[in-house]
């Protein structure tokens, strides 16, 4: 019965599927050491990710990349043996096999095992992503249609404002068309965020690529995620649930700064939103 | 079960007269008729949701707008593509077209159970599309045409985003297409489990009519759920009702659950019946029995079943807690298993047979790699820790149409090449369906490959205009649909070809490896076909009549 010779066929094919892989995932790391925080032309991979969970969610997915191209290449190396090998003029009768305990058992209990091992790393990614740790500030999003607006509560000076995409005409030299925003959400570097969202009208979802991090902005609901960005930067993100006309023109833009200018940008947005609110209480409960 | 007595009784000889043009396509009762009503009906609305998504492609090609006054209109097109593709393009095809064109026929059936509800359904899906085509024409958000809100229709967007009556229009041709969805899944169930022909048990009938067995036991289940879902967001969106509204005591994240309770064994109720094709044309140019049978039957069940409890990983961003996400994570990662039964079962048929390379085999070939690409992507977007990352962005939707697009459309041109001489009577020249396949494959990776990257680089779905640094590969995509779109227009030569030669098609075109009924009968099958039902002997053999009119 051919099957049992399958082994020695595919082996060195596997080995190489497994070369040019590495060789896949690795091209797209390296084109984006320069900077975080952003697309870049002919990416082909995720975006650098500046967050504990970042990290670990692109280690992992990096791990499942390799995991599914050797497996898309044993099932192309298994098709072209077939196609090669038991083509009409190559073996005119066919056999007549059609069962095979073992071949059976097998392509039912290695998937098994296979999926059980992504399930360790996938659920410790999980609870290190949903378990959010004791926060050091708490800013609440709340998105309309279409911008976002931010609310820092009182122990950070309770102000709050709505961060607008600048539109084409206005972009100065350096700024990025549909991305870049009149006033940024800024936050320290090396401290837990927590972030709450919620939504004035429809659904809308918050989302920076390379805190690794997406939550939905629901009307009626408050959502909770965290981040602890760990360099300083300008991160940008984009609304990621559709919410009408102007769904591709509500930016998120994070600015992750030090201590010192966390506090002077406090100082500076408490005079310059001190108009549009009155003192909150939100999120007391950090 | 199995000792079913065919209590139908021969019908009086006028009714084999063909009736009149009128009589026979408007009022049809017969399955062939209807299936190729269906056919042809899926072609035209493929025509249209096809022709939305190249001029989508068209607006992307370059970042900025250049084709669309206002991003409102992009959504209604990204919309309407969603819409049509789904349920008047791939199930009518697969289901409403080779499922009632086929399955009588491979079960040794004379007709559908129900002749005149298999023409009711058609109709109500004819009626379901002219209301949806109705819904672009007509107000939805505030001064502009249609609903843009996509096709999963979340509220509050589809409530108070659009106040206009074409969302309402687009509801009530759902439920019209529903209701003809679910009338066709009763029709199917009921002819499979008691119009087989003597002799063929469950256990010995066709895979594809196994495949339709499942998918119309999913139909019946999902589709009540979805109609619940929309009628809640019609009587909220007209009588005042706030099952979706949290200033009433909603939640819009409720109808979530209850669309993607429908939405999921959606997507299984598009591919099975392609799963039930593909194993017939493998195994038919291998001249080979499809390997583990019984294994691909279960594996088609326990798919179905697993579907049906895996929704809420379409809803990893909305909030749910650690518990919930981990199991649905892993209730996911389940379906890898039968779906890789049947992707290595496949393989094994062809292996160690003597492959004759089809048109229709390539197709199918070209299915098994691209559904395994978009297969493997789905178990990557199940880990909800990664799909934080990839929800909403290009990667879902390179994912989606690795397994619909190149999966359930591939077969369905390839069950078009395969069954065309049976149910026209001409012969196809091969090089047309290997041509078109060639111009789809390549067109097909051109154009959704670079998706993956899109998404990994962070870009999100459904917008109108993107940064720049997402141009290179937005470009490269367009290029493929294009390509793919060129295919398209192979195909529809092959007919018209086909057509004009009448080059005339044996009984079986395809030798020894086509052992299903369809090929005892003639091309095309008579209009009446086993009014002496054929037998299935216990070891196997088919005796059919030799009295076919």
């Amino acid at each position: 019965m051919p099957v049992r010779k399958m082994p020695s066929f595919y082996r060195p094919l596997l080995t190489l599927a497994f070369f040019l892989s590495v060789l896949f995932s690795n091209s797209g790391t390296q084109a984006q050491e320069a900077t975080a925080g952003l697309p870049r032309p002919w990416q082909i991979n995720m975006q650098e990710t500046v967050t504990s969970f970042g990290r670990e969610m692109s280690a992992f997915h990096h791990n499942l990349l390799l995991l599914v191209t050797v497996i898309c290449l044993f099932v192309a190396v298994l098709l072209l043996i077939v196609i090669f090998r038991f083509r009409e003029k190559k073996h005119p009768v066919p056999s007549k096999t059609t069962h095979h305990t073992g071949l059976e058992i097998a392509w039912t209990i290695i998937p098994v095992l296979i999926l059980v091992a992504i399930s360790v790393p996938s659920f410790r990614l999980l609870r290190d992503q949903l378990t959010i740790p004791k926060a050091d500030i708490v800013v609440k999003a709340t998105g309309y249609s279409w911008y976002w607006g931010y609310e820092y509560p009182s122990d950070q000076g309770g102000f709050k404002f709505d961060s607008i995409m600048v539109p084409e005409e206005n972009l100065k030299p350096g700024d990025l068309r549909l991305l870049t925003v009149d006033n940024e959400m800024v936050v320290p570097v090396n401290k837990v965020v927590k972030l709450q969202t919620t939504s004035a009208d429809v659904i809308h979802s918050w989302a920076v690529p390379a805190f690794g991090l997406k939550i939905d902005a629901i009307p009626g609901r408050l959502n909770e995620m965290w981040f602890k960005a760990e360099r300083e930067g300008v991160y940008y993100g984009q609304c990621s649930e559709l919410c009408g006309n102007g769904h591709a023109f509500m930016p998120i833009v994070v600015r992750v700064v030090n201590e010192a200018a966390y506090t002077a940008w406090l100082d500076d947005a408490k005079k310059k939103y001190a108009l549009n609110s009155s003192p909150m209480n939100i999120a007391s409960t950090r | 079960m199995d000792q079913v007595t065919p209590t139908l009784t021969a019908p009086a000889p006028h009714h084999s007269d063909h009736p009149g043009f009128w009589r026979r396509w408007f009022l049809s009762t017969n399955h062939k008729d209807i299936g190729t009503l269906y056919l042809i009906f899926a072609f035209c609305a493929g025509l249209v949701g096809g022709g939305l998504s190249i001029v989508m492609r068209m607006e992307l090609m370059h970042p900025g707008l250049q084709y669309f006054s206002n991003a409102q209109a992009f959504n209604v097109f990204v919309t309407a593509h969603g819409l049509i593709m789904v349920f008047f393009m791939v199930m009518p095809a697969l289901i409403g077209g080779f499922g009632n064109w086929f399955v009588p026929l491979m079960v040794g059936a004379p007709d559908m159970a129900f002749p005149r509800l298999n023409n009711i359904s058609f109709w109500l899906t004819v009626a379901g599309y002219a209301l949806l085509v109705l819904s672009l024409f007509s107000e939805g958000a505030p001064n502009s045409n249609g609903f843009g809100g996509g096709w999963t229709v979340y509220p509050p967007l589809s409530v108070t985003g659009h106040p206009g009556p074409a969302l309402d229009f687009a509801i009530l041709g759902l439920h019209l297409v529903g209701i003809g969805s679910i009338l066709g899944a009763i029709n199917f169930i009921t002819t499979i489990l008691n119009m087989r022909a003597p002799g063929m048990t469950l256990h010995n009938m066709p895979l594809f009519a196994w495949a339709m067995l499942v998918t119309s036991f999913l139909l019946l289940l999902s589709l009540p759920v979805l109609a619940g879902a929309i009628t809640m967001l019609l009587t909220d969106r007209n009588f005042g009702t706030t099952f979706f509204d949290p200033s009433g005591g909603g939640d819009p994240v409720l109808y979530q659950h209850l669309f993607w309770f429908f939405g999921h064994p959606e997507v299984y109720i598009m591919i099975l019946p392609a799963f039930g094709i593909v194993s017939h044309i493998i195994s038919t140019a291998s001249r080979k029995p499809i390997f583990g049978y019984l294994g691909m039957a279960y594996a088609m069940v326990s798919i179905g079943v697993v579907g049906f409890v895996v929704w809420a990983h379409h809803m990893y961003t909305v909030g749910l807690s650690l518990q919930t996400q981990a199991y649905f994570v892993f209730a996911t990662m389940v379906i890898a298993v039968p779906t890789g039964i049947k992707i290595f079962s496949w393989i094994a048929t062809m292996w160690g047979g003597s492959i004759r390379f089809t048109a229709a085999m390539h197709w199918a070939i070209g299915f098994i790699f691209l559904f395994t690409v978009g297969g493997v992507t789905g178990v990557i977007l199940a880990n909800a820790g990664v799909d934080r990352y990839m929800h909403d962005t290009y990667y879902v939707v390179a994912h989606f149409h690795y397994v619909l697009s190149l999966g359930a459309v591939f077969i369905i041109f390839g069950a078009m090449y395969y069954w065309f001489p049976k149910m026209t009577g001409y012969m196809m020249p091969e090089w047309i369906g290997k041509l078109h396949f060639w111009i789809a494959f390549i067109g097909a990776n051109v154009l959704f490959f670079p998706m993956h990257f899109l998404g990994l680089a962070g870009m999100p779905r459904r917008y109108a205009d993107y940064p720049e640094a997402f141009s290179g590969w937005n470009f490269v995509s367009s290029i493929g649909s294009y390509m793919f779109a060129v295919g398209v227009f192979v195909f529809i030569f092959g007919v018209i070809y086909a057509f004009v030669k009448k080059v005339p098609a044996p009984n079986n075109p395809w030798g020894e490896g086509a052992t299903t009924l369809e090929w005892t009968l003639s091309s095309p099958p008579p209009f009446h076909q086993f009014e002496i039902l054929p037998r299935v002997l216990p070891n196997g053999e088919i005796v059919t009549a030799s009295a076919e009119k």
